[in-house]
């Protein structure tokens, strides 16, 4: 169990994470949302025992931070966002090395290397230099090295950042399936990403905690309205104002000339409404999909309701 | 110690994968054996001149007048080439961000320096070690006492386990090799001819000055004299260039 309290660090002058509180159960997978530069790699810094917090504490099953680090770095596997590679070693080599240097026990090393090259599917590469590997692989070196010593909890800063689609998804199942059995603390700019591994997420922004909640809570509490694309062939200006006589439509705007957005209200379930209504004007229709929302919506939600306080 | 040893056995691998110690070493063998068949010419030069005048012989010394100049030459090129094998230990962990995976691993900041320290002095010692062919050479050829030459090789190591031991301090304090290296260079070239200021000190501070001097300590060793100051002055200077390196890593953290 993790307990974060009042955590609070400065780089020089500037402050990186203000006054941050917040409690990850065993076995939980928790996101660590936020744009760049909004403190979520200090407080995995934190966490991870490489930077002291100027202020508050990090309690890992009941060791500080601070004053244990060395019994909490026996049960924490970090990935930072830069996986930490020796670019002239091979696979094998350097698992062999963070093994030994992570703790387990010379005999044991073996073992724990061929597991993991097991888990991330290493296998093909174990003898390549890791330098002129592909970034995918050297992203599954970089959690092989995190997990070579089992460890309790795993931290992983932006796993997935810079890889190509098919290696995003490579590396989510990964994680997905690492999340049976281990905490996880994953950060990410990308929702999806969020929404498809973790059950809870903690919302930073300019270094203080902008929401914590599960995800469909938080989704469903910031919306007020349900969201609508549509797209058509034939482009007339009679399109929105039919759309906007509709009851429960609450606004309608287009961005291209075939393409509208139409704003209705919660569980309205309009799409079928709205495809016949096209359907016997000829509009032609193409495309009809609902859009959910985005990172930047939720955003713009939470930190423009911070300043209205009455909303 | 065995985490020192983990970390330094990685940094021996990457210090044999990479060209940079063949390079170094190649270039320190050269250099030094270079000054060592010209020493050796010169000595044999001067036997053979002594072999016509008889009463010129009396001071000939193949320990005193080969191997004594060898090492101090030795200690010269070394004074070259250690700031090149240490100035990646910290430097490069840095830059490329891997010191994150010590950092966050279960081993103690000292190990870790220590660690690094063990690496670079392997090294350096594998160098000496190669570089002994000079020497045993002359035991093939003359009768040289190996006394003097044993308590130089231990000089010799204690005073480059100085220069490792500014090396690894000047690494940590930066993300730049280049900038480790000439730190290195400088520091070691500063605490070599600071006894040249004794010669125009009042007495006291030229003791002093002269004391602080990395070669002043050296010569004694080559002469055979093992003595507990210069000990202690080697040792100090290494364990205190360690402890300045394990502040610098620590206080690095709190910025």
């Amino acid at each position: 169990m993790i307990e974060v309290e009042n955590l609070t660090r400065y780089y020089e002058s500037r402050r990186a994470i203000n006054n941050l509180s917040f409690q990850i159960e065993k076995g939980e997978v928790v996101g660590f949302l936020g744009p760049n530069g909004a403190g979520k790699s200090t407080t995995m810094n934190i966490i991870s025992c490489i930077l002291p917090a100027s202020s508050g504490t990090v309690k890992i099953n009941g060791f500080d931070t601070f004053e244990q680090s060395l019994e909490i770095r026996k049960i924490i596997g970090y990935l930072p966002e830069t996986p930490p590679l020796y670019p002239d070693m091979t696979v094998a080599k350097y698992l062999d090395f963070a093994a030994g240097v992570r703790g387990v026990a010379a005999k044991k090393i073996p073992a724990s290397v061929e597991r993991v090259i097991d888990k991330c599917s290493l296998k093909d590469v174990g003898h390549r230099i890791i330098g002129r590997l592909s970034k995918g692989y050297q992203q599954r070196v970089g959690l092989a090295q995190a997990m070579v010593h089992d460890p309790e909890i795993l931290i992983l800063d932006e796993p997935t950042v810079g890889l190509d689609p098919i290696q995003i998804i490579e590396i989510r199942k990964l994680i997905q399936e690492l999340a049976a059995e281990h905490t996880i603390i994953l950060s990410s700019h990308i929702l999806p990403e969020i929404t498809q591994i973790c059950k809870r997420v903690i919302i930073i922004n300019e270094g203080e905690i902008a929401a914590v909640d599960s995800l469909g809570g938080l989704t469903a509490s910031l919306r007020k309205s349900e969201r609508l694309s549509l797209t058509v062939r034939k482009s007339e200006d009679t399109i929105i104002k039919k759309l906007n006589s509709m009851d429960q439509v609450l606004s309608v705007s287009s961005e291209e000339e075939n393409q509208f957005f139409i704003e209705c209200a919660l569980r309205s379930n309009l799409q079928e409404d709205i495809a016949k209504l096209a359907l016997e004007n000829h509009w032609g229709i193409i495309e009809l999909k609902p859009v959910s929302m985005t990172l930047e919506d939720i955003f713009l939600k939470l930190t423009l309701e911070e300043k209205e306080p009455a909303a | 110690m065995k985490n020192s040893w983990i970390v330094a056995k990685r940094d021996l691998g990457s210090f044999f994968n990479s060209p940079i110690f063949y390079v170094v070493t190649t270039v320190f063998l050269i250099l030094y054996s270079f000054i060592f068949i010209n020493i050796l010419n010169f000595f044999s030069m001067q036997s053979m001149q002594s072999g016509q005048f008889q009463q010129m012989g009396m001071g000939l010394n193949i320990n005193e007048m080969v191997i004594e100049p060898s090492f101090q030459n030795m200690a010269v090129v070394l004074l070259l080439i250690i700031p090149i094998i240490t100035m990646r230990s910290f430097a490069e962990e840095k830059k490329s961000k891997t010191f994150r995976l010590l950092l966050s691993s279960p081993v103690h900041l000292k190990e870790i320096v220590f660690g690094k320290f063990l690496a670079c002095m392997i090294v350096v010692t594998l160098m000496i070690l190669l570089s002994s062919y000079s020497v045993g050479f002359l035991f093939f050829i003359s009768e040289p006492d190996i006394g003097p030459v044993l308590t130089g090789y231990l000089g010799i190591l204690l005073m480059a386990g100085c220069y490792v031991s500014v090396g690894v301090f000047a690494s940590s304090l930066t993300e730049n090799q280049i900038v480790a290296a000439v730190i290195t260079f400088g520091f070691s070239l500063f605490m070599w001819v600071i006894g040249w200021g004794a010669q125009t000190a009042d007495s006291t501070t030229g003791q002093v000055l002269q004391y602080l001097s990395i070669i002043e300590h050296l010569d004694r060793f080559l002469k055979g004299i093992i003595e507990t100051s210069d000990i202690a002055y080697y040792l100090s200077f290494i364990i205190f260039g360690l402890f300045l390196c394990h502040r610098a890593l620590d206080s690095n953290r709190w910025r």
